[in-house]
């Protein structure tokens, strides 16, 4: 062989390896989640015999009687989510559009830094900034006068009501809108950013306001991002377990209002891991961490199937 | 048609700074209404540059400023109390590029309108057709006009951005070499349109293309290095230019 060919018959040997090894790990992704999957149904199999669909509906949550129900602690994980979706989207969005289209230009820098650190605060210091610091001073000024004031209300008024004691439903909510906060933002700002000045300039061309040209060019442009960017936190604020389990009260008790101490599932797990010795308690605790998985599984075909119907509302593609 | 003489802008003593940058130079022009005036120029020239100042669109990025008078209808434009909103839907803006924005064809049109307007259901549909009448794409986009307009050739959406700036019945428009991403003959049908449109509005378009500048427009302006060296009728820009820097870029000397 000619040392040409040779060189030539190397790299055709570097060129398979180095495919071989790429779809070696894009593969290994399919097999961890999988395994992961096989791995939960094989744990929570001793519960999901007792208990069947049982365990999502029911309420009753007793390791004494060994009789469980999930309903409290996946209602909870649910709630607090929407919560924390509820006041993240439109303040991560604001903080987005502020830095992308109204802030002055040395302050972007700084302000970008200061969301990117946020985002690295770990989860164990928001819990306890809002157990120690957030919830006593929530319980004494901001819910009795949130209390007093929707009292009469229709519709929403009894999510306000309960004891004002500071931690529960709603203070989790509130916390974890804070720690999806950043994420969001930052999404959000990075693909706002990635807006062809050129399609925003049209649109400022015809007379649009900042809020116009943001809310009917900015938007729509980069849909798939900022809900990627939403996902994303709500994916963390389903999963939360440290910061949740301070603050959301830890009860199995079914709630009555936003203020009443409650349970997700994350903290359920956090808190009874290591005490639970029957094993239809542990299996049903695997059972809920199944749950979790498919909770957001769930969430993400939604998502999808959002993008598919935002996608025709703007028209197809010919 | 003396009427038809009539600046609709008068730039007067204009200067234009990208920071430190000494833009452009002491500018005095009048754009004659229902005429169109193609400005030429090598690149960075400043012909893009003084167009943009037409509509303010300058003003959307830092440190640029402009100083001196662009008067239209007897105010000048560059004074801070001018209503950037009614100003935009007084001069329409047509880009390099393409730009639909991310929704269908319908909507691309109606949406400029209804920042201003309140019509009903069959006005805004008479108003959408009209504009893609004046711009020549109705026949081709008549019957999916719920479709997304990102997906229409590169000429058809620019055509789409011309009716877009046309629906909202602006007095003067502005064409920033609208055809330097398209093909020959979708550039041909831009021209045409040029020629149609002028009955109706005032025209500014700036042009790479000496070519596309001689075709369409009545009155040629050529700029170089921020300063405008001679304006005048296109005719006698390209036949008999007075200077002779004029001349070197017309017959390709540099540029």
């Amino acid at each position: 062989m000619t040392p040409q060919e040779l060189r030539l018959k190397r790299q055709a040997l570097q060129d398979m390896f180095f495919r071989g090894s790429t779809r070696f790990f894009a593969f290994m992704v399919l097999a961890l989640l999988a395994a992961i999957i096989l791995s939960l149904i094989h744990g929570a199999w001793p519960s999901i015999q007792a208990f069947g669909i049982g365990f999502i509906t029911g309420s009753d949550w007793n390791p004494v009687t060994e009789q469980f129900g999930g309903w409290n602690s996946i209602r909870g994980t649910l709630l607090s989510s929407f919560i924390a979706l509820l006041i993240g989207i439109p303040v991560s969005f604001g903080i987005a559009i502020f830095l992308t289209e109204l802030s002055p230009t040395w302050l972007r820098r700084p302000l970008g830094i200061a969301i990117e650190l946020l985002a690295g605060v770990p989860s164990i210091i928001f819990g306890m900034w809002g157990l120690f610091i957030f919830a006593p001073w929530f319980a004494d000024n901001i819910q009795p006068w949130l209390t007093e004031h929707t009292a009469g209300i229709p519709m929403i008024g009894w999510l306000f009501q309960g004891p004002p004691m500071g931690i529960g439903m709603f203070t989790a909510g509130l916390i974890l809108s804070v720690m999806i906060i950043p994420y969001i933002a930052s999404v959000m700002r990075d693909v706002f950013e990635v807006v062809p000045p050129m399609l925003k300039e049209s649109a400022y061309g015809l007379g649009c306001t900042t809020w116009e040209v943001v809310w009917n060019v900015v938007l729509p442009y980069t849909r798939h991002g900022v809900i990627g960017g939403v996902m994303l936190g709500l994916g963390r604020a389903l999963g939360e377990t440290m910061a949740v389990t301070f603050v959301i009260g830890n009860s199995h008790k079914a709630i009555e209002s936003l203020f009443d101490p409650g349970t997700s599932i994350a903290a359920t797990l956090a808190n009874e891991f290591t005490e639970a010795t029957g094993t239809l308690h542990t299996a049903s605790l695997i059972n809920l961490g199944l749950l979790l998985f498919l909770i957001t599984f769930v969430v993400l075909v939604l998502s999808k199937l959002l993008l598919l119907k935002l996608q025709k509302g703007e028209g197809a593609h010919s | 048609m003396t009427q038809a003489l009539n600046p609709k802008l008068a730039v007067k003593n204009l200067n234009f700074y990208y920071g430190n940058f000494h833009a452009l130079k002491n500018i005095n022009l009048d754009i004659r209404e229902g005429k169109v005036t193609a400005f030429i120029g090598p690149s960075g020239c400043g012909k893009s540059t003084l167009l943009r100042t037409f509509n303010r669109m300058y003003g959307l990025y830092p440190k640029l400023r402009a100083e001196g008078e662009i008067i239209m209808n007897g105010r000048n434009v560059l004074d801070p109390n001018v209503d950037l909103n009614m100003l935009r839907a007084k001069v329409g803006m047509v880009f390099q590029k393409p730009t639909p924005f991310p929704m269908s064809i319908y909507d691309n049109i109606a949406f400029g309108v209804k920042l201003y307007e309140s019509l009903s259901k069959s006005e805004m549909d008479d108003r959408v057709e009209w504009a893609l009448q004046k711009a020549a794409l109705w026949k081709e986009v008549k019957d999916k006009l719920k479709q997304s307009g990102l997906g229409l050739s590169g000429g058809q959406q620019q055509r789409l951005c011309i009716a877009r700036a046309v629906a909202v019945k602006p007095e003067v428009l502005l064409l920033d070499e609208p055809t330097s991403a398209l093909d020959p003959i979708s550039t041909a049908h831009i021209e045409e349109l040029v020629h149609e449109l002028k009955q109706d509005y005032t025209i500014a378009i700036v042009t790479h293309n000496m070519q596309q500048a001689a075709r369409v427009s009545d009155y040629t302006a050529y700029m170089y290095l921020g300063e405008l060296i001679e304006v005048g009728e296109t005719d006698s820009i390209f036949t008999t230019p007075k200077k002779k820097a004029t001349e070197d870029y017309i017959t390709g000397k540099f540029g």
